[in-house]
């Protein structure tokens, strides 16, 4: 019961996080509940059950992924963004998008029940466990993981450096 | 396995023991740090305020309560006044995971001397630690102050460089011990081999290499000398709390020593076998000799940081750079692709 | 959630409530007298020159973004570790191939200048 209700109110903080995420003007308040609806997510997770999945979700995405989001605010001094009224083409295709999208949702967990029957907390998600799931049964994803981490490594250090000066002599 | 309110009960009382000793600990390590520096450099340090200065961490509390606390108009105030407390939450909140000693009977019951032990309790300590740096980044950043801002960059950057270090010297750890409790780590590190070598995993696990590099990282981690580049004076008035003052001041200066505890006791733990050590006399002796030998280890890792504080000059924000990124991130790898040969060797 | 987790929610809840109550505290005891010197951005006593927030170097962006990447290397390393025993030589092999591919990266960027800090 006590299980549940902590389930519920930390997955209404990871809501109001994200609503608010949108609604913040500010880049960096933004930025900051996204932090939030991160670390919310992270005592989901560990409510489930799935320990590791929680220490990764805090280190990766809290701890790494955002603290490169502020630091790019930091640097590029990024200011107030600017209101406008919206689009009425999202107001018109938006609404009813969102609302379908939800049914369409609704109804597979509804359809579908064996979504549904899993109990909280009843799938250990144990380090260990992880382990053997990640270098036993997924052995070839995991490998191609490596392939994708350098594609971005490669992606990263070719967007952010510089062109090499085509006249060394005119650049000083 | 205790029945849950006495596990409820248990858990407070240690929680509120354990933050008023680190409390403690912090201002004490701040005298221990001003009285050795002040040795080194043949001057006496702190010696006014009681008996050896001793009453100097009092006083210097209620100074930072009475002094006037700024908060400028140029600054973003909500961000400004969340930043130390950030700062200060997630040094203190390493501590909960860390084994001080065996367990002891309390009332007929067994209590262990950790507020709580944890499957993944050292990837705790690293996301508490990686949040960390919001602290001083949102420091820097809500400051609206070119020193804090170059502080609050320098200082993020410097860190999250160090982490990738930190982590990986800790693989080889796990490798040996199989385990992220911290509980099981010192576990895997009783007994001797050799007949009088303890089984710590800077010796048995060959984890020297890794010692080295968790030392390095761990100064950068806390922004210590040599590698205390975001508040270089000369360059940066005072890094990114150049605009902090009284209270809130103090708080960065409390996460700054909280975090060079944690880093000692997981030091501790992780290669010098936490509270394992010969164990003799009556049985009350048994039950306090463990924290007495975690508490001696933790303090000689301190002197060593006060230590090398009075005797090494700092590097330069390439130097670092470069230290961090080719030579210790390579170092980190070669070490534990050697440790998990030795271990494959072995079984 | 297993009982364990729950003292480290008390432990942040007791912290937490602890420190913006320091903080109201000395609102009550310390002195307050603002004036317009002591306001100023701190730039060593004269008059602060231009604006604080400025466009800083691509430098640090480099940084966070190889941190970024290789935590996630590293997060994929521990749970390797912790089982390594059980997985033994054949595990080593698997994650040579892992960081093999990762190390090519690395020497990449070295190779890049992205590690040099000028």
């Amino acid at each position: 019961m006590l299980h549940l209700v902590l389930f519920l109110v930390f997955g209404a903080i990871c809501v109001a996080g994200a609503i608010n995420l949108l609604v913040q003007s500010h880049p960096i308040s933004s930025a900051l509940s996204l932090v939030v609806v991160m670390a919310s997510l992270a005592v989901e997770y560990l409510l489930l059950g799935a320990e590791f999945v929680a220490a990764v979700q805090v280190i990766v995405y809290a701890g790494a992924v955002m603290v490169l989001f502020v630091f790019v605010i930091m640097l590029l001094n990024a200011g107030v963004e600017e209101r406008t009224k919206g689009s009425r083409v999202a107001l018109i295709l938006g609404i009813p998008g969102v609302l379908a999208g939800g049914l369409l949702v609704a109804w597979v967990l509804i359809e579908r029940t064996g979504t549904a029957t899993v109990g909280l907390g009843a799938l250990p998600g144990f380090p260990k466990t992880i382990g053997n799931l990640l270098f036993h049964d997924f052995l070839l994803p995991f490998e191609v993981t490596s392939v994708l981490v350098l594609i971005a490594i490669m992606g990263a250090v070719v967007l952010a450096s510089r062109p090499e000066p085509k006249n060394p002599e005119k650049e000083s | 396995m205790l029945s849950l309110p006495i596990f409820l009960v248990a858990s407070v009382v240690k929680i509120v023991l354990v933050i008023f000793i680190l409390l403690t600990a912090v201002a004490y390590t701040v005298w221990l740090e001003r009285k050795v520096v002040g040795h080194m450099q043949n001057r006496w340090g702190p010696s006014r305020v009681g008996p050896f200065g001793l009453l100097q961490p009092l006083a210097d509390g209620v100074k930072f309560l009475l002094k006037e606390d700024l908060t400028p108009p140029h600054v973003y105030r909500p961000l400004f006044i969340a930043a130390p407390m950030i700062a200060v939450i997630c040094a203190l909140t390493s501590i909960s995971v860390i084994p001080f000693g065996t367990a002891i009977p309390v009332a007929g019951h067994i209590i262990p001397l950790q507020i709580t032990d944890l499957n993944i309790g050292l990837l705790v300590i690293l996301g508490v630690t990686s949040i960390g740096v919001y602290g001083v980044a949102l420091a820097g950043w809500s400051s609206n102050s070119k020193y804090s801002l170059l502080g609050g960059l320098r200082a993020s950057a410097q860190m999250v460089s160090y982490e990738i270090c930190l982590g990986l010297s800790l693989v080889g750890v796990l490798i040996v011990s199989g385990s992220f409790s911290l509980q099981q780590i010192v576990e895997s590190q009783r007994g001797y081999f050799w007949g009088f070598i303890p089984k710590w995993n800077i010796f048995y696990g060959c984890q020297f290499v890794a010692f080295f590099i968790y030392l390095m990282a761990a100064y950068a981690e806390t922004n210590r000398i040599p590698f205390d580049l975001p508040e270089a004076e000369t360059e940066l008035v005072a890094g990114y709390h150049t605009e902090y003052s009284a209270m809130k001041f103090a708080m960065f200066f409390m996460a700054e020593y909280a975090n060079m505890i944690t880093v000692a006791c997981l030091a501790t733990i992780l290669f010098l076998g936490g509270g394992n050590g010969p164990l003799f006399g009556p049985p009350l002796l048994r039950l306090i000799l463990p924290t007495f030998y975690f508490v001696a280890k933790v303090f000689v890792f301190l002197f060593t940081y006060i230590w090398v504080r009075g005797t090494l000059p700092r590097f330069r924000y390439d130097q670092l750079m470069a230290f961090g990124w080719k030579f210790l991130f390579p170092l980190a790898i070669a070490n534990l692709v050697v440790t998990a040969l030795v271990v494959a060797y072995r079984s | 959630m297993p009982q364990n987790y729950v003292p480290v929610f008390i432990f942040i809840a007791v912290v937490g409530t602890l420190i913006p109550i320091t903080l109201l505290l000395t609102k009550l005891v310390r002195p307050s007298n603002p004036h317009r010197e002591k306001l100023l951005p701190y730039e060593c006593g004269i008059d602060p020159v231009d604006r604080a927030r400025g466009r800083y170097t691509v430098r640090y962006y480099i940084v966070a973004i190889l941190f970024v990447v290789f935590d996630v290397e590293t997060i994929f390393l521990f749970p390797w570790a912790v089982k390594f025993k059980a997985f033994g030589l054949f595990g080593l092999l698997e994650m040579l191939i892992f960081l093999g591919i990762l190390i090519v990266g690395y020497i990449w960027i070295w190779q890049k200048g992205a590690l040099e800090w000028v």
